[in-house]
């Protein structure tokens, strides 16, 4: 497939189309215009819809119902956006509708910043919404990554009927990069997606002959409702086996920074300097913080490993208390954080490296 | 003898309904499914159940539905609708699911004409949750969060749903109704399906506002809750077509 210079909103929309998405429905909030921009004009071309909702509340709960008929469906926002979106997104894993929502971050809390941060680690991986719900959530590094996660994101959604985040951030949504995008799926692929759903998908049953659809967060018998907790809770469990991350240079490292998204890409750029100059220094990049990679930790060799540097741009740090599980004090974490829009800098990710290594 | 009559299929045998002495929602739902059938529609229907009583229907139909968040009915059917247009689509949502907490949802589905049918039961009380004050509790009316009655001052006035969406242009058909006697509750029917023929011929968005009484929160017995039905609330709530396009067009 040929590349393309596309900037990353742009692209994840295109890959969402190309995964089968074929329901938008958005409001406007920077930095992630561009992504209902596209779609407006992109639906339309693939008999998809796309549609303004009225305000965040709004257009999740379009979602909701888009979803509930089994026709791939997608909506994005961005940081205070998503928090209006909690109550759809419970609603959506607590009635185990598929679908995927794209959070491309910005500054907090409250309106914070338009900037680009990563201030919706916690909200993203722990709690989205109320009960307790969780959601896979893929964190990309590059406008590459962002396609191939989105166009994946579908496809877990899918299998689990539960809604799949991608947590972006300001710089990759706004960034114009090469990427190669994936093969669209056909019309004939597409509708053959969705009628794989039609059992539990609300599009009018017969009563008489088959079993009618019932889409529902809620249930008021107490057991029925503690054994949906239960299911969920496998659900969630069963992702352990799937978390992913990009490991660099760990074989002999005596310092590991830790970072996801577009920090983990400034830290890669980092560490590879910090190894041009004999630093044995490596790197665990988390592409899903849900499920958190913990076995990348786990396989340290803390003998030899002498601190970690989790690099955010989030303050105050949040990945962090996940990576201080994982690590179960066997050697110190510190950090090396920005906040506000402001964006991290290659040279203080080397210097806090370089204390840390003397 | 010939049998004229027989239970709406549409509807489980094998469940007692938990609605209260003198709650019409029973009712309502017994003549949607008497509707679905009559059009032939009950394998093409998806409901999109508000919260509150009503919400307890969800148990009882034989038909697809779900329940969404209170007050983003005309949000999630907005989207069911829009995927699958040849579904027939209808809310089932209360006065403070409605024109409470659902306000925007209500007004933009309306505005944007969304080809769906909203059926909007206003009791003028929250019910499911006790009693408390609505938009369109009457003046003077207790409500457990009003305990000296709906003071204007305070409260403002009971909305009038139909009035207000009859300010736009998208709307084709808007009507008030009632199951106060046999007479009301045979055209509170004809006005249901009339609003879902409008969607099978994808007129656009139609609603239909059923008046009716809460013995247990107005804290008066079924038959002195009718008399109050039809003495204060049906004077707040007059009966009638607030907007029918069709016979704009005819």
């Amino acid at each position: 497939m040929a590349r393309q210079f596309m900037k990353g909103c742009e692209a994840i929309a295109e890959a969402a189309v190309r995964s089968g998405c074929r329901f938008f429905a958005g409001y406007p909030i920077t930095p992630q215009n561009e992504i209902p921009e596209y779609l407006s004009r992109r639906m339309p071309e693939v008999g998809g819809t796309f549609v303004q909702g009225e305000s965040e509340v709004a257009s999740i709960n379009i979602i909701y119902g888009a979803a509930q008929t089994g026709t791939r469906a997608m909506t994005s926002s961005s940081s205070c956006g998503i928090s209006l979106m909690s109550e759809g997104l419970s609603f959506l894993a607590g009635a185990r509708v598929p679908m995927v929502v794209v959070n491309v971050q910005r500054g907090g809390p409250g309106i914070g910043a338009i900037q680009p941060a990563q201030q919706d680690y916690n909200q993203a991986t722990k709690a989205s919404g109320n009960g307790g719900f969780q959601m896979m959530v893929w964190a990309p590094s590059t406008v590459q990554e962002a396609v191939d996660m989105t166009y994946a994101a579908f496809d877990y959604a899918q299998r689990d009927r539960n809604p799949v985040m991608i947590l972006a951030d300001g710089v990759l949504g706004t960034i114009m990069e090469p990427v190669v995008l994936p093969e669209p799926r056909s019309a004939e692929e597409v509708a053959r997606l969705k009628a794989i759903c039609r059992p539990w998908a609300l599009v009018g049953h017969n009563p008489e002959t088959e079993q009618r659809a019932l889409v529902d967060s809620g249930d008021w018998n107490t057991k029925k409702m503690e054994q949906k907790c239960i299911d969920n809770a496998a659900l969630y469990e069963s992702w352990q086996a799937e978390a992913q991350a990009e490991e660099l240079f760990l074989e002999d490292a005596e310092v590991v920074v830790t970072a996801y998204g577009i920090s983990g890409r400034i830290a890669k750029s980092a560490v590879k300097l910090l190894r041009a100059e004999g630093i044995k220094v490596g790197m665990i990049r988390p592409r899903t913080v849900n499920p958190f990679p913990a076995a990348s930790y786990e396989k340290l060799d803390y003998g030899r490993v002498k601190a970690i540097l989790d690099v955010e741009m989030s303050i105050p740090a949040q990945m962090v208390n996940d990576v201080r599980l994982a690590v179960k004090d066997r050697c110190p974490v510190e950090t090396c954080l920005h906040a506000g829009g402001e964006i991290m800098g290659r040279r203080e990710i080397m210097d806090a490296v370089r204390a840390l290594y003397r | 003898m010939e049998k004229i009559y027989s239970r709406t299929k549409l509807l489980r045998e094998d469940m007692v309904s938990g609605f209260c002495p003198g709650c019409m929602h029973g009712t309502i739902f017994k003549m949607i499914g008497e509707v679905l059938e009559e059009l032939h529609m009950e394998s093409k229907v998806a409901m999109v159940l508000g919260v509150g009583c009503c919400g307890l229907a969800k148990e009882y139909v034989t038909y697809d539905n779900t329940t969404c968040p209170h007050g983003r009915g005309c949000a999630t059917a907005t989207g069911v609708k829009r995927a699958n247009p040849e579904t027939l689509v209808f809310t089932y949502q209360g006065d403070g699911d409605l024109a409470s907490i659902g306000l925007a949802e209500t007004m933009s589905a309306a505005n944007r004409g969304e080809n769906f049918t909203v059926i909007f039961v206003n009791n003028g009380i929250y019910g499911m949750t006790g009693g408390q004050l609505a938009p369109t509790t009457l003046v003077g009316m207790k409500a457990s969060t009003a305990p000296k009655g709906r003071n204007p001052k305070e409260h403002g006035y009971p909305m009038h749903v139909c009035e207000i969406l009859n300010q736009l242009t998208a709307p084709y058909y808007l009507e008030r109704c009632s199951c106060n006697n046999p007479a009301n509750t045979r055209k509170t029917k004809a006005a249901i399906k009339k609003a879902f023929q409008n969607q099978i011929e994808g007129k656009g968005f139609s609603l239909v506002e059923i008046v009716t009484s809460c013995p247990t929160n107005w804290g008066l017995d079924p038959l002195d809750a009718l008399g109050f039905l039809e003495d204060k609330m049906l004077k707040e709530f007059p009966l009638g077509v607030i907007r029918d396009k069709s016979k704009e067009e005819a």
